[in-house]
C-alpha cells in the first residue's frame, strides 16, 4: 500500500469528505511528523509506535569505488519503535 | 508530539473542526494498523516504508542468567526512513526528490 492507496482507502471510509481533502489531511499528518522530528522532538502515537531522532557519531567511511577514506560527520537518523498493540497485532498471525 | 498535536495541526492548517480532525487522524492510524496486521507493507513517499518481516525461531540467551531459550518465529514491524526524511534531519542539500 502506498500513500495514494491509503488516501483511497480512507476516502471510501469517509464518503462525506472530498478526496482532495483526505489527501491534504494525510499529507499534513506526515509533514507535521517530519517537522516535529526535524526539531528533534519525539513523536508518540499510542497503540502505533513512537519515533525519535538518534545521533550517529562521526566516523571514517570509505568510498567503496576508490577505497579512499572520507570523514562522515555526525548524522541524525530517525528511529521507530513499534507500540505494544501494533506489535502484538502484527505478530498474531504468524504463519 | 502526540496524536493531539497532529489533530491540532489538521485543525489549524486544513480547517476541520477538532472533532472531525480527531476522527480522521484516528482513522488514518487505524487503517495503517489494519494493513500492517495483514502483513502488507506501507510506503509513504517522502517519509518512509513500514515493512512487516518474518523472523525464524532462534536461540536467545537470558543475559542475566546465561540460560539458553528458544525465541519463537514471529513477525515484526520495521520502519525504513526515506532518503527525504533522513536528509531533512540533517539539513542536506538533496532534500528534494
Amino acid at each position: 500500500m502506498n500513500k495514494s492507496d491509503l488516501i483511497e482507502s480512507l476516502a471510501k471510509k469517509l464518503p462525506n469528505l472530498a478526496g482532495r481533502d483526505v489527501e491534504v489531511i494525510v499529507n499534513t499528518i506526515f509533514e507535521s511528523m517530519t517537522e516535529s522530528l526535524r526539531q528533534g522532538d519525539r513523536i508518540e502515537i499510542r497503540g502505533f509506535g513512537s519515533f525519535e531522532v538518534r545521533t550517529r557519531k562521526p566516523r571514517i567511511g570509505r568510498n567503496p569505488k576508490t577505497g579512499m577514506s572520507v570523514e562522515v560527520g555526525e548524522r541524525k537518523v530517525p528511529f521507530f519503535k513499534v507500540g505494544k498493540e501494533l506489535r502484538e497485532r502484527v505478530n498474531k498471525a504468524v504463519i | 508530539m502526540t496524536k493531539a498535536d497532529i489533530i491540532e495541526q489538521i485543525y489549524e492548517k486544513v480547517g476541520f473542526s477538532k472533532k472531525e480532525s480527531a476522527e480522521i487522524v484516528e482513522l488514518v492510524f487505524d487503517t495503517m494498523k489494519e494493513t500492517l496486521e495483514k502483513g502488507e507493507k506501507i510506503k509513504i513517499s517522502g517519509f518512509g516504508n513500514f515493512v512487516v518481516r518474518q523472523k525464524r525461531p532462534r536461540i536467545g540467551r537470558n543475559p542475566q542468567t546465561g540460560e539458553e531459550i528458544e525465541i519463537s518465529a514471529r513477525r515484526v514491524l520495521t520502519f525504513r526512513p526515506s532518503q527525504v526524511l533522513k536528509s531533512a534531519l540533517n539539513k542536506d542539500e538533496i532534500a528534494e526528490f
